[in-house]
This record gives structure tokens, sequence and C-alpha cells, in this order.
């Protein structure tokens, strides 16, 4: 039984100077047949290791990631979490993820650092005006909280707003949704993997899929650099890969994997204490806990996996975000990064079984997977483990682009994340 | 961002041209005809290749002439170019 995190255990190990603290993890090699797979040691595929060995009393499992876990997508993105989506199906979705994130930290015994700081998004025109409103009536008869603010509203929960109406793109006004917030991304990760990893779960880093297994239409397991391991269940996590690790078993997704960028600037004082976002201009913007502003830029049009995006793509979003807050013109910049984004075509999530026996996906998720992580897991875990979808995720089959039953969300994710 | 070699127009930047996909997907010749996955297949299911993938590009802030591309999308290196029915290159 692992030592639970406290004050206590933290004045006890601050005695020998935090030289004893216990593995968060352990790093075991792979056994050589496991009940289930995940493909993918992001938080999404940790999330869905921990539920299907918490909720499904599934324990002899393994996650397999060809990197370090953590280190793509989910220590990449701009770690922003909201639930206001137009859509029924969208709004059961990722209102479900954000009451998992209200009792994370405590579940855990980790802090996530989940700040409910409320998350702004600005209209620019009337088409944004009538759009933002019709989600705002949308989402409170979902039962998720959102209110429109006129632009002095706008301009009283965030006073560094430029809300002159002199701009080239004005504000006409905002919604809120004040449940929304932020979280530390890479605490999710570390705190669902020391999670599953006390209920047994192998994770095993540095650990690339090479090929799919099947005999006929059933799985049997995975060929990886470190041998081949034997499962009945595979679970693709994979993110920007998810198309590779399709192909490999002879699948074809509906899935463009482009990069994404975003970028921070040096530490400052507290000076905006909300998330601000703006589909119109394609600015969004934040504040860490270390002061840094956190800066989403937009996605290239072109397929990579470069990791790399193109530079008028943050011009593009600087030129934005100092039209709206001029007081940070004299900023500097940091750090710039991209990651790969694998977007479906109608901006919604694929948490699926597919053609395959004992092969499910949870990919597509785009440029908005982060806030979702609990609640993906929790889903992907029941699909896997009972063969069939949760209702929460029912609408977010594989099959719905033959059937052409869509969920449009490109309103409410295109841009915002 | 990379340069990019117009069949028509010479090395421009890539800000100045336009990505559309995924090249030499074929409409279907008898759309009445077609079953719902046949339709999935041709207008949602990508290769999404890693590494080299032959795509259609279009020089929209230049001549506006569409033509298509043989790119490594592991590094975006550019393979070949070649214009609109010409058969991909073989290598």
């Amino acid at each position: 039984m692992r030592n639970k995190y406290s004050i206590f255990s933290l004045f006890k190990n601050a005695l020998s100077y935090h030289e004893n603290w216990q593995r968060a993890w352990k790093d075991p090699a792979p056994k050589k047949e496991y009940d289930a797979v995940i493909v993918g040691g992001g938080g999404h595929g940790l999330a869905t290791a921990y539920y299907l060995a918490k909720k499904h009393n599934m324990q002899n499992i393994a996650v397999v990631e060809k990197g370090w876990i953590g280190g793509g997508n989910t220590g990449r993105n701009t770690t922003i979490i909201r639930s206001n989506y137009l859509w029924d199906a969208s709004a059961g979705l990722y209102d479900h993820a954000l009451k998992i994130w209200e009792g994370l930290s405590q579940e855990l015994n980790y802090n996530v650092m989940f700040s409910q700081r409320g998350v702004m998004n600005l209209a620019h025109n009337l088409q944004d005006v009538r759009d933002l409103k019709r989600r705002t009536h949308a989402n409170r008869l979902n039962g998720i909280d959102a209110v429109y603010l006129n632009t002095e509203e706008v301009k009283k929960f965030c006073p560094i707003i430029n809300t002159s109406q002199d701009i080239r793109y004005p504000v006409l006004g905002g919604t809120l949704q004040r449940r929304a917030g932020t979280a530390r991304h890479d605490a999710v990760a570390w705190g669902y993997a020391r999670g599953a990893d006390e209920m047994g779960v192998d994770i095993i880093q540095n650990c690339e899929v090479k090929s799919i297994k099947r005999s006929g239409d059933t799985v049997e397991g995975i060929e990886t650099t470190k041998g081949f391991i034997k499962t009945k269940k595979i679970g693709v996590v994979a993110a920007g890969h998810s198309s590779v690790v399709a192909n490999m078993a002879g699948l074809k997704l509906p899935l463009e994997s482009k990069p994404l960028q975003a970028l921070v600037s040096e530490p400052v004082k507290p000076i905006i204490d909300t998330v601000v976002m703006s589909n119109a201009v394609h600015a969004y913007v934040s504040q860490s806990d270390k002061g840094e502003l956190v800066i989403g830029a937009g996605t290239d049009d072109y397929i990579s996996y470069s990791q790399k995006g193109s530079h008028q793509i943050i011009e593009g979003t600087l030129n934005a975000i100092l039209e709206l807050y001029p007081i940070f013109s004299r900023m500097r910049m940091l750090r710039q990064w991209g990651g790969i984004v694998d977007i479906c075509p109608d901006a919604s999530p694929i948490l699926s079984k597919t053609s395959i026996k004992g092969l499910y996906f949870n990919c597509g998720w785009g440029t908005g997977g982060f806030k979702a992580t609990p609640g993906s897991g929790d889903l992907f875990a029941h699909t896997i483990a009972n063969d069939e979808p949760h209702k929460l995720n029912a609408a977010f089959n594989l099959n719905r682009f033959v059937s052409g039953d869509l969920v449009d969300e490109h309103g409410a994710a295109a841009v915002a994340h | 961002m990379f340069l990019i070699n117009c069949p028509y127009c010479g090395e421009r930047d890539q800000q100045e041209f336009k990505a559309g996909g995924e090249a030499h997907i074929e409409r279907p010749k008898q759309p009445t005809e077609l079953s719902d996955d046949e339709w999935a297949e041709y207008l949602f299911m990508r290769k999404n290749i890693k590494g080299v993938q032959f795509e259609r590009w279009n020089h929209a802030h230049g001549c506006r002439k569409w033509f298509n591309m043989a790119r490594d999308t592991s590094n975006d290196e550019i393979k070949a170019i070649y214009k609109m029915g010409e058969k991909p290159p073989t290598q």
C-alpha cells in the first residue's frame, strides 16, 4: 500500500530533505498476456486504465506508451476545461467530465490544481452574438451554467480587455461559464498513473506498438518494441497518431492530423484571473499559477506529424491578442511549441467499438481533448469492459459517419479549445 | 512553414497556398447507386499517412491553380510536385 500524500507526509519528508519520497509508479517489464492493453499513455489513456481497474475490476491490464507518459498532447495543451457545448450529446459528454474534475484531486489524492476561474467566450459580430446566445440557452436547458454578458459586463469581469468599439473586431458581448477553468495538465497524467499503478496496472513506457495481430476479425495482441503482448482487448488512445495505429489493423478513420500551436510568455504578476477566448479573431489566453500567459494559436490546414506549425499562425493569434489586450504589447514570449491533433469532420470525438472484435478507439478529440480527460477515461473504460458504449458516449460512435448522424460542434470547438 | 514550388509560378511561401487534403480520391461515377458505407468511405475516411502522402494544394494567393504534391508528413519535406491529372510518382 502506497503512502497517502498529506500535510503530514509532506512534513515527514521535509525532515529528510525530500530525498525519500516513494516512486509514484513502477517501471515494469511487460507480461506475456493482459486482459486489456491501452495504447497511449496520455491523460485519456491513463484515465481509461484507472477506471478499468477501479470501476470494472480489471487489474490485469497495461498501458503502453512509445515515449514517456504525458509527454504528448497532455503536456502540450493549454489546460482549459469547460462544458458549454451546443448539442445535447456533447453537453452530456463534457459535463460528465467537468463533474469528475470537481472531485478529482480528492479522488486521486493528487493535486491536479483544478481551478474554476471561469471561461469567457467573446462575441465580435452580430452572428457571434446570436450563436453565443443560442448556445447559452442550449447549455441552460442541459443544466450547464452559462450566462450571456453585454460589453460592460465583459469589461467588468475582465478589466484588461479593450472594449473600445473602434477596434477592427469590437467586443459586442460574451458568454461566461463560471464552473469552467483550468487544471495542471502534467498532474492529471501523473495522478492517474499513480492511481492506476497502485491498483496493479502496468505502465510501460518507451514501448512503441509496431503492429496489431488479429485472427480473422478478432484481435490477438500487439507487437511492440518490447516484444509481443497477448491480449483480447486493445483500447487505442493515440491522439494525433490514431490513424497510424488504425492502419496497422487495416482500418481507416475519418481523421486528419494537423499541427496545433501554443505559446507562453515570461512570468508576470497576476493580471488575468480567468480564461478568455475568442473564436472570431482566434485568440485565447489565461495565466498559469507561475504567472506565464498561456496563449493558444490555431492549426495549420495541412496534414503533418512534425510537431511544428507555421509562423504566420502564431503571428495571427498574437495580432488578435494585442488588439484585445494592448497591455501585453511589451510582453516577451518564452516558449512556443506544436502538438499533433486528430481532427474529426464534425469536430466531435470518437469513443467507439470497431468492426474488429476487441479493438476500441478513443480519438478525434482534435483541438480540445484535455477538458474531457476524466470523462473520456470513464466512458471508454465502460465501453471496453462491457463491449458496448455507455449512454453518454453512444452518439460518439464510428458508425455516425455512415449513418450521417454527426454531432457538429464546429461552433463550440473549432477554435475555442 | 515551408517553400512550395508552384508548377505555374515557381517557388513561393507556403502561406500563399491552401492545403486541399488527400489526393486521388475519385468522385463516385454513379452516386445514386452508392451504399451508405461507400459514401462514408468517399466523404470522410482518410489515409492520414505519417510518411509520404499524395495531396492536393491550391495556390490561393497566386495563380489560384490546383496541383498535386508528394510530401513526407513526418518532417514536411516535399518529394515531388505534379500537375492535376498526372499520375503520382512511383518510388
